[in-house]
């Protein structure tokens, strides 16, 4: 079997999974988990994109997040707009946020580019609490309507199982589509040297804004969502804190695998639901799991359970063969 | 009140700020001179500093000198222990590893401070009194004093350290090329240590002296922290001066702008300014340009 072949059928399994398991499930409260797991993924592959494959962090992307979700819920609950209309209207405004800075912060390597991803996050978190005229401010916007197709409203858990999940396995199909393109080796090779990279020929400042943006519009888009499900929203889910949360994600499940995106965000989003110790110690435990996966599993969960499965088998084999 | 002392008082309490942000940029420099590391985790050793303070003076009802200095102490061993543990058994990790790292232990320390001390704001007593000194019609707390005079002493005390002794020269032989250092007999991991002992020491002094006048939780880290890092950025990490300068600017342009223009977006004036800088001259207002080496 190609390798081209076994991804497909390892895609078509994995939407499989996804659009079957609701009818495993009994009661709503999971499928609320899962819609949450959704909506994570989406943002952890959209960071993926850019931490994963071209190697520039991002402690701010929960302003892009933030962005998507206020811009939907500020114009359909204050000026009702269509909500659908209003998605991609937030989309385009945060791509074209990110593009006007990302041309001067990409510029930036390194330490540089943490700190001046952080601290636009923090202006961005900032103006979310102190534009209370337009966004309530700390105790937030309420009221944003659910979405609708015709009469049909999205308004129960497994209605949005489905829609989040959709556009989520579409994500993900072109995020993986885009890193076996040219595109996505060019942003490898950025990854490994960008002065190598450069001397091939690849625009590695151009391709790097053009990555920002696709992740930032990716985030926008799970940020509508989130509003239009939950109805409410407040700063407090747009902060540094969560920033921090997707960068745990897309370490845990492994800078640039599309699958360990979900496989992080899965972890983050179920562990504190069934782990009532989880919700005092959530922050000690994502700092912890960034520093022992990066000292001792710096490829992510499941190459790193790929790896220990290998090397057991080896042995096993190494032993078998030797008593032979 | 009129105008003129309305600016004045701007700038004392811009300037006392700008004091603390100096300090805690000073402790950036020292560990990115030594290791090539931006310790993202440099402004939890600041509410450390503030923190333990209060816990050794409230709670164990020592006085308050005696306090300061096991406060100091412990925040040196959480700098010990964070280096050893996470930092020295990475050799040769990528940039973006190391990032990450710091990271966590920011946040790892910042949640272990929350699960001990809780997430109650406290104020820190001042340390000789609250009574205010009028001069040319203002007033200044003896608390402003206390930060001028432990700014300049610190200032003093590492320009001597690096400057004349030999430990000091050493750590700056490792700063320009610690291979070299190490062939000339300089143990290099070592001064790596000592950069963390001195660096975290320094914050916690920031943090003692700043908490009486600003209050102090588990979470006043990551801002006072981001804007040490500011006070970097606009002096240049190898300048001390540089940094001082750049302290005292960010404290001004900071207090004018919160008092002048919104109280409530003082904070963002810091990250504009930062993100103006980086876009501008990343390599520091004072600085000369080097060329990049691959």
């Amino acid at each position: 079997m190609t390798k081209e072949k076994r991804q497909k059928i390892i895609f078509l399994v994995f939407a499989l999974a996804i659009l079957i398991t609701p009818f495993f499930l009994q009661g709503s409260y999971f499928l609320n988990v899962l819609v949450f797991v959704g909506i994570n993924t989406m943002l952890a592959v959209a960071l993926n994109l850019l931490l994963g494959y071209a190697g520039q962090i991002s402690l701010g992307h929960a302003a892009f997040f933030g962005l998507g979700a206020y811009i939907s819920g500020i114009l359909t609950t204050r000026f009702s707009f269509d909500p659908w209309l209003v998605i991609i209207l937030a989309a385009v405004c945060a791509a074209a946020l990110a593009f006007v800075i990302g041309f001067p912060i990409l510029k930036l390597k390194g330490n540089y580019l943490a700190m001046a991803t952080l601290g636009f996050g923090i202006i961005m978190y900032i103006v979310f609490n102190e534009t209370v005229g337009w966004t309530g401010g700390p105790s937030g916007l309420s009221g944003i309507p659910n979405l609708h197709i015709g009469s049909w409203i999205f308004d129960n858990d497994l209605y949005n199982y489905y829609l989040i999940w959709i556009i989520t396995i579409i994500v993900m199909l072109l995020s993986i589509n885009l890193s076996q393109s040219r595109i996505g080796r060019a942003l490898r090779a950025i990854h490994d040297s960008e002065v190598a990279a450069r001397v091939m020929g690849v625009n590695a400042h151009v391709l790097k804004v053009q990555i920002f943006t696709v992740s930032a519009l990716i985030s926008a888009v799970a940020g509508s969502l989130y509003a239009h499900t939950m109805s409410f929203i407040s700063p407090v889910s747009f902060g540094f804190n969560f920033s921090v949360e997707l960068v745990t994600m897309v370490v845990v499940g492994g800078l640039g695998s599309i699958y360990g995106s979900f496989l992080g965000a899965a972890i983050l989003t179920v562990l504190p639901e069934f782990l009532r110790v989880f919700h005092d110690l959530d922050i000690v435990i994502y700092g912890l799991m960034l520093i022992l996966m990066t000292m001792f599993m710096p490829g992510g969960l499941i190459s790193g359970i790929q790896a220990m499965a290998e090397n057991a088998y080896a042995k096993l084999k190494g032993k078998t063969s030797s008593n032979a | 009140m009129n105008s003129s002392r309305q600016l004045f008082q701007y700038i004392l309490s811009g300037l006392s700020n700008g004091a603390i942000y100096a300090l805690i940029g000073f402790g950036f420099a020292i560990i990115h001179n030594a290791t090539g590391i931006i310790n993202f985790a440099q402004g939890e050793f600041v509410m450390l500093g503030g923190m333990l303070t209060l816990f050794f003076l409230t709670i164990l009802k020592l006085p308050l000198v005696p306090s300061i200095v096991l406060a100091i102490l412990v925040s040196t061993i959480v700098g010990i222990s964070f280096e050893r543990l996470a930092i020295r058994p990475l050799k040769n990790a990528k940039p973006l590893s190391l990032i990450i790292i710091t990271i966590g232990a920011s946040i790892f320390i910042r949640g272990a401070a929350m699960l001990i001390w809780g997430k109650d704001t406290h104020a820190l007593p001042a340390f000789s009194g609250n009574d205010p000194i009028h001069i040319a019609g203002a007033t200044i707390l003896p608390q402003h004093l206390w930060i001028f005079a432990v700014t300049i002493l610190i200032i003093i005390a590492s320009r001597i350290f690096f400057n004349y002794s030999i430990v000091g020269k050493a750590m700056r032989a490792c700063a320009y090329n610690s291979q070299a250092a190490s062939l000339v007999g300089i143990d290099v991991k070592i001064m790596v240590l000592l950069s963390f002992v001195i660096s975290s020491a320094i914050g916690s002094m920031a943090g003692i002296i700043i908490a009486p006048l600003t209050m102090t939780s588990y979470d006043v880290g990551i801002m006072l922290g981001l804007k040490g890092f500011c006070a970097v950025i606009i002096g240049g990490m190898s300048s001390g001066l540089g940094i001082v300068l750049g302290g005292l600017l960010l404290g001004l342009l900071e207090a004018l702008g919160a008092g002048f223009i919104s109280a409530s977006y003082k904070d963002a004036i810091a990250f504009i300014i930062l993100l103006l800088i980086l876009f501008v001259r990343p390599e520091g207002l004072f600085k000369k340009k080097e060329t990049e080496r691959v």
